[in-house]
């Protein structure tokens, strides 16, 4: 048995997780701490690097403290201790990465540096168990947005495509601002979309041409034409239909995704499909994907929305794999790579 | 080999301190700093009287290694003074000011490690660490604020701080000169000043344990660990929405 501490500050969430690793391979997750900055960057419109530095500064050591509460272990338990050490905001990063050096010094246990990226995957085998070989993942949040062929969570991840612009998330909060909705803006879409018709208004749907690239992303496009069309709106001086809008644009963002994907799985035979990160939670991403999925056969997985968001969680199921898998520990000198890329999973 | 052997409860020694049951000993400290390019970590005895002894150091000037030297530097410095992190009393850490991302990587560093071993951490003004070594005369102390600026306290002659810590273009700051009647400058050698350089350039272990010894001698409660940034984040709220289409 293996006692894993995660930690995770790659953006503005200050993570601190604690699973257990059992003999049979067995993960389980004994705390999830999460002290969010969220609002603090709200009248801000988007991530403030410095103010979230500020907050996980503030926030480390509470979580780990309360983290310990909900696991009712000691610190003396602990065997291992993995931390995100990128992709991430610089000043963010350092903050998880030097209290993870701290605590492991002052421990004695091993410390690995952890891709966050391959954090989010690892997420759904908490509560999924292990995952099938290959198997493919679309991670979607505010910071990225990636199709990822896993071959082995802790040794083997290939990325398959990526945005070649804004992340998900990112159009998201610049459609919500658009419509007057609040930041962030993934949950005010979804809900006002749920009252719209996603056909009402075609919007087009980035990088879909036969000669465009098979698996990336463009939101770019698409956030400028819902612009283009709600000022066209505006000069005629008449109101406009939000939750249209809203509908139309989610229906962009979760055809385009799920197309993807499903396009990927068929090309590199693969059955089985994880969504994860913060827009994983998204309500028309969830069933678009879920008929499609069903349609072609394959099996589709999705963490609780708790663990599709950035946690201290993912990242502590991400080292319980590395500890399994024999991966070879990081040094006390562990940098932080705010652009680290995604097929190194552990540093 | 590092000694990092877990303590869980507090030193017996210290909590008899604070309970005023025992005649002082000298008391075992870890110093970190990271306001300036320094990456600083050291152990240090600290007398029931007389100036700390410095037990070992490790100081690498790089201003972007502070998160990746800290916690070696004090593995390192530990091990070169034959002492585990359990066998402290106390840590003292600067907490600036100092350019925001390396002064994280110090505070974060010495909360997370005060945790860990169940030892208070005593937060110290980085200036008043470097003044700490240089008594006598009335003293102005600076350190690089980046942006052209300068993070600057003044000293009396008996070593209290009088005027800042602030943040201050040094074409300002010499003008203030004559009003805080310092007669010489410690630490960074930027600003030009016409005054006699003397003292550290950044923040030493002994430094820090001296600017905080009356309260590890007491075993008094910690302040709180709160970074001193004296300036606010860079971030402007949204204005009016962008068009994408002429208006
Ligand atoms: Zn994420």
């Amino acid at each position: 048995m293996t006692i894993v501490l995660g930690i995770e500050s790659s953006c503005d969430e200050t993570g601190v997780g604690i699973v257990r690793l059992d003999d049979d391979g067995t993960k389980t997750l004994l705390a999830d701490q999460v002290a969010s900055s969220v609002e603090l960057h709200a009248r801000f419109g988007g991530v403030v690097p410095e103010v979230a530095s500020r907050a996980h500064l503030e926030a480390m050591v509470p979580a780990v403290r309360r983290a310990f509460a909900e696991s009712g272990l000691r610190m003396s338990d602990v065997d291992a201790i993995a931390v995100t050490c990128g992709p991430g905001l610089a000043g963010a990063l350092l903050v998880g990465v030097a209290a993870a050096k701290a605590y492991a010094l002052a421990l004695d246990v091993p410390l690995y540096g952890a891709n966050h990226l391959a954090g989010h995957v690892a997420a759904d085998t908490l509560e999924h168990g292990r995952l099938p070989s290959p198997c493919l993942a679309l991670l979607v949040s505010g910071g990225h947005s990636q199709l990822l062929k896993v071959d082995d969570l802790a040794t083997s991840i290939t990325e398959l495509g990526s945005t070649i612009d804004d992340a998900a998330g990112e159009a998201y909060d610049k459609v919500a601002r658009l419509l007057d909705l609040p930041y962030p803006g993934g949950p005010p879409i979804d809900k006002a979309a749920q009252q719209g018709d996603p056909a009402a208004i075609a919007f087009p749907r980035g990088l879909t041409g036969p000669r465009d690239a098979r698996y990336d992303f463009s939101f770019s496009g698409l956030k400028t034409a819902v612009a283009r069309w709600v000022e066209a709106e505006e000069r005629a001086a008449r109101p406009i239909p939000v939750n249209d809008v809203a509908a139309g644009f989610q229906e962009a963002v979760a055809d385009v995704l799920t197309l993807k994907a499903l396009r990927a799985a068929e090309d590199h035979g693969i059955d089985t499909l994880v969504i994860s990160g913060g827009v994983a939670a998204n309500s028309r991403i969830k069933s678009l994907a879920g008929e499609r999925c069903a349609k072609a056969g394959l099996r589709l997985r999705f963490p609780r929305p708790r663990l599709c968001t950035d946690n201290g969680a993912m990242i502590a199921a991400l080292g319980a794999h590395l500890v399994e898998a024999g991966v070879k520990p990081s040094s006390l000198e562990l940098p932080s790579n705010p652009a680290l890329p995604v097929n190194v999973v552990s540093v | 080999m590092p000694a990092t052997a877990v303590v869980p409860t507090r030193s017996i020694r210290y909590d008899a301190r604070r309970a005023g049951l025992v005649t002082l000993t000298a008391v075992l400290v870890l110093a970190v700093d990271t306001s300036t390019p320094a990456v600083t970590a050291g152990v240090v005895e600290l007398p029931p009287d007389g100036p700390p002894v410095l037990l070992a150091e490790r100081v690498t000037v790089d201003a972007r290694a502070h998160g990746e030297l800290l916690t070696p530097h004090v593995r390192d410095a530990l091990a070169e003074a034959g002492k585990a992190l359990a066998d402290l009393d106390a840590l003292v850490c600067g907490v600036g000011p100092g350019p925001f991302t390396g002064l994280r990587a110090g505070m974060v560093t010495a909360a997370a490690l005060g945790h860990a071993v169940d030892r208070p951490v005593h937060p110290v003004c980085s200036l008043d660490a470097i003044a700490a070594l240089v008594p006598g005369e009335p003293l102005l102390v600076v350190t690089d604020a980046r942006r052209r600026e300068l993070y600057w306290a003044a000293y009396a002659a008996d070593g209290t701080r009088s005027a800042g810590p602030d943040v201050l273009a040094p074409a300002l700051l010499a003008e203030r000169l004559p009003e805080l009647g310092v007669a010489r400058v410690a630490g960074a050698r930027l600003g030009g000043f016409d005054l006699p350089v003397t003292g550290p350039e950044h923040p030493t272990p002994v430094g820090l344990v001296a600017a905080a010894a009356a309260a590890l001698r007491s075993g008094a409660e910690p302040g709180e660990l709160t970074p001193l940034y004296l300036r606010r984040p860079d971030a402007v709220e949204p204005g009016a929405r962008k068009r994408v289409t002429p208006a």
